[in-house]
Order: C-alpha cells, then structure tokens, then sequence
C-alpha cells in the first residue's frame, strides 16, 4: 500500500513560533543542572600528570607494536594489557581540520570572533595514524592546510592542572 | 544454524516536522497504528516489540524505551529498545529480524521515534557528552567539527572539491518532493549550497540534514505467516552491524572500515558477491552531503573515492542504473534520527514493492540495501532486502 499524503495528513502536527507566541501550545521547562565528576582512569590519569610535566606520554602495546594515543591500559585489537609508557614528541602533522562558526551546542559565534580550528593532529613519536582532537592557533584559518606541521602551545608549568588543556593550542611549526 | 526467513509486511511514518504538538509515544502509536493498519494486523497478532531511540538527553526522559512502551504497541508483551546512535534506525530491524529468525517470536513490531525538538537551546547541545569527558570535551567540541573534519579528509585523499559533492543536497532535496513525509524538500542549484551559511568549512548550512520529529513502524514476519498476510513480501536476507573503537581521531576518517565490515556480513548472508551489479537501489544515510558518497563506497556500491564521479555522471539519480537515496534522504525528508533510519528501510520496502508513488525508481528493483550510521562516527548497520 502507497503511503499517501492523505494518509499523513493527522499525524505530527506541526508547530510554528507563532504557535508558542499567541500561546496556543503549553509547554513545561525543566533545567536539572546535573553536575558530574568524572574519574580520570588509570592510562588518562598518567597521561594528565604528563600533561602537567609539559610532557606528552603514550602507551606501546609490544604485540602489535602500536605506540598508543590516548594511552590505554589495553589494546583493543589484540585484547590484551599494553607494555611501556613511551614519552612522544609535542610536534605532530595536521590529519584533517575544521574552521568551525557554531559553538558546541550550535549556536553561531557571531561578527568579529574568530571561528575554531578544531583539528586531529597525529603526533611525533606515536603510531603513523595516532591523532588527538586539539585546536589550532596563531595562524589566520585560511592559512592551515591538512599536512601542516605543529608544535603544542603550553600553559606556563605554575598554571597546569593536569589536563587536556594544559596545552592551549597547536600552531604551525616555522 | 537453523535460521528462519523473515520478510516485511507492512509499514507506517508520521510526517517529519521541526517540531511536533505530539509527545514521543503519541508519535510513535500514529507510525505503529499505520504499519499495522496497512497489513490488516491488530495488536494481539504482535508477539513482541522493538524500539529504537536515539539519545535519552534528546528528550530529556531517562530509560525513553520504557516510556515509549505503550505508544509502541509493547503493552504487556516482550519488548526491547536498542540504541546505536545514527545507526539505530537500521539497527531496530536487525534487532527485530534476530526476534523472528531465531525462532522465538513468529511477528515482531519494530518502532523508531524521535523527538529532538524537546531539548533547549539546541539539541546539538546534547551531544557534548558523548565525547571523552576527560581529553576531549574540555575543548568543547560539537559533532559538527568531526563531520567537517571527516569530509576535509575525504576531499583532501580524492581531490574533490565542494561543488563536486554538492550534487547530494540537490538530488535528494529533490527526490523529497515527492515524499509526503518530507520536512525540507526544495528544489535547489549546487550554487545554493556553496553560498548558503558556512556552519564548519567545509560544511555549509545545506550540506546538513535538519533536526527533526517523527516516527516510523515496520511489521516483521515469519516467512509461513508473512506468507498468509500478504502476497509481497519483501523479504530480510541480509543483516550486518559492526562498530569501530571510540578512539575516532586513531581512525582512518576518509573511509569507513566499520561499514565495510557490516556490509560484508550482510552480503554474504544475502549471497551478494559483486554488490555494484547486484544491488539495485540503496538507501545509505546521508546526514550530511559527503556521507551518502563515504557510504556507498563503505557499502561497496563502487570502489574508493568513486563515488563522487558516479553523482556526476548522473547513475545515482532515481532515474539512474543505481538509484541512491531516491526517498530524499536524511536531507530531504528530514533526520528525526533513529525514524530517519526506518524510513529508508521503508522506501525499500515499498521501492521493491512498486508502492514508492511518484517515488517509484524504473526498472523494477528486486534487490535493495539501506545503511545507518552514528554514534562517534564508529557504527555500520546493513540490511539488504530482496522481494
């Protein structure tokens, strides 16, 4: 049987602003403000204080021979506990990028603020294929180009707390 | 292992609206009521129920299965929900077909609802937390950012550019006319698509799919009791569904490995060797103009970095040897996300069965496939269905 327009015609009505404006729809609001604290783990735990050391540490599993980021006490594809903590460089080489106007929750950035370059940049010393999700700066978007060699921007050693955001940015490597 | 057919005996939607007056299950009972409607089924012929639902933060109601129960039909019968994420809408019937052909239950009810628009200021908003609380939503990423960033890597890999991908949003928003389900179908040039808003260069405002409402419902049966209800099955010879690690950025993001891995389950089920020859119409998801093409080739519709080349040269057209998305797509229909899944399993459905309306592809197909994809850019889920 065709499904028709007819057929459709009763089925989820569809609301416009305008419906809500002359209050013809009710509506219950509800903000929860749940608050959530996460446990860093074991394997992001040592790569956090890393982090704070100024240092970028991965995990080697030997069977697979894969230098891990981010490190994890396991490796997935051979399923079994990971070796040695491998100290990696801060450099790597822009994989993909994105030159982004919405913020995370859609919402546009607006006149005169520069957009996010969020980017997965594959890092020095791990595994060919290893990126991490981190932003780039101190260059103008249009200038970035996948391939673009990058250097970590840290926080000064007395502001780092031991988290992703110890490193401030990636910018091009000169 | 002694499995058992399964076929396709009916199917129902809503409408697809940026926002609905209706709740999810009044949602869901008007997609239900109509699947069964259509095969002339009651209640008390359903042995159990699926339903599939994306996020429970869309609707802010924690366990959305169990409150969607009554509206799915499920009222004191066997029911499971299922949740992967984009996939779910695919995801769902597989989830009903393991019902059936397991022997366990002779018809099964598969229900996909969504309902986006309950979630303030943005249902985007909700996806915050589906990445790494630890090394990556402290940068405060949105999906937008690893689609944009998928779809440079694709057109970095293969040399495209925009406007060689572009041809999607034209074709499917188009296909969508003829959709009576559709929320976005217009008739547009590949020149609207460059110039409309840069949302995540090298996304733009019509490279994307819209936040929507809506549901839709299948009825699955047991081949002897298919048999009794309806004389054009269609049947499920095929399921496969794999999922990648959520280490997303470790992946090769210009193509989907975890696709190819589903899509290989199901062909060979199915006994597809050359799917390119062999399948005639498909339906994978397109969220967003370059993963309909990232699909096709992860469906092994053409090689690696083909696909492109085929929407140049016009076979993906409804009208074309291989008809892509002749539904309208995520893009024109509109994407209530776990529905937006089941409507492609229903236009095959009613493709292969010649009830596609002004929809119906020439040629009559026999043999079709639909594809969903989702969570962080890591699941497959394949169903390839014959008549």
């Amino acid at each position: 049987m065709e499904i028709t327009a007819d057929m459709l015609r009763n089925t989820a009505t569809r609301l416009s602003s305008k419906d809500f404006a002359q209050g013809k729809v009710v509506t219950a609001a509800w903000n929860p403000n749940l608050q959530y604290a996460w446990d860093d783990g074991v394997a992001i735990g040592r790569y956090l204080k890393g982090l704070k050391e100024g240092r970028i540490m991965a995990k080697k599993c030997r069977k697979c021979s894969r230098i891990m980021l981010p490190p994890r006490m396991f490796c997935e594809r051979c399923w079994r506990i990971t070796d040695e903590w491998v100290a990696v460089e801060d450099t790597g080489t822009v994989n993909t990028f994105a030159v982004s106007y919405v913020d995370w929750a859609a919402g546009r950035l607006g006149k005169g603020r520069r957009p996010f370059t969020p980017a997965v940049i594959e890092i020095d010393g791990a595994s060919r294929g290893m990126g991490i999700l981190h932003l780039v700066d101190e260059v103008k978007p249009e200038k970035i180009v996948v391939g673009m060699r990058v250097k970590a921007v840290w926080r000064p050693q007395t502001e780092r707390v031991g988290a992703i955001t110890d490193i401030k940015y990636f910018k091009p490597l000169k | 292992m002694g499995k058992r057919r399964v076929a396709i005996v009916g199917a129902g939607m809503t409408k697809f609206v940026r926002r609905a007056l209706e709740t999810p299950k009044e949602l869901a009972y008007e997609a239900s009521k109509m699947a069964l409607d259509s095969c002339e089924l009651s209640l008390k012929d359903i042995d159990a129920v699926t339903i599939g639902t994306a996020p429970d933060a869309f609707d802010g109601i924690h366990m959305n299965g169990e409150f969607l129960n009554d509206g799915s039909g499920a009222y004191r019968k066997p029911v499971m929900r299922n949740y992967v994420g984009g996939g779910t809408g695919v995801y769902a019937p597989i989830h009903g077909w393991f019902h059936v052909a397991s022997g366990m239950f002779d018809t099964c009810l598969v229900v996909a609802e969504e309902k986006m628009s309950s979630c303030h200021p943005h249902p985007a908003g909700a996806f915050l937390t589906i990445f790494d609380h630890t090394t990556e939503q402290p940068l405060y990423p949105t999906l937008i950012w690893i689609f944009a960033m998928e779809m440079h890597r694709y057109m970095h890999t293969y040399g495209l550019t925009k406007k060689d991908i572009a041809p999607v949003a034209v074709k499917n928003k188009k296909n969508a006319m003829d959709h009576p389900a559709a929320q976005i179908a217009q008739e547009i040039t590949v020149e609207d698509v460059l110039n409309s808003e840069v949302l995540a260069y090298p996304v733009h405002r019509l490279d994307i799919s819209p936040t929507s409402d809506g549901a839709v419902a299948l009825v699955l049966a047991e081949e002897h009791v298919a048999r009794r209800i309806t004389d054009k099955p269609v049947w499920i010879d095929g399921v496969g569904n794999a999922l990648d690690t959520a280490y997303w950025c470790t992946r090769d993001l210009c193509y989907p490995q975890y696709l190819e891995v589903a899509a290989r389950q199901a062909y060979d089920m199915a006994g597809i060797r050359e799917p390119h020859k062999e399948i005639h119409i498909a339906e994978p998801y397109d969220p967003f103009t370059y993963k309909e093409l990232h699909h096709m080739e992860g469906l092994l519709l053409c090689g690696k970095g083909e696909a492109p080349r085929l929407l140049a040269d016009g076979v993906t057209q409804r009208d074309g040897n291989l008809p892509v998305c002749p539904s309208g797509g995520l893009l024109g229909v509109g994407n209530p996300i776990a529905a937006a899944g089941l409507m492609k399993v229903a236009e095959i459905f009613l493709q292969l069965r010649g009830e596609a309306g002004k929809r119906q592809v020439p040629g009559r197909p026999t043999t079709g496939v639909a594809q969903a994809w989702g969570d962080l850019m890591q699941v497959g889920t394949v169903i390839v269905m014959r008549t």
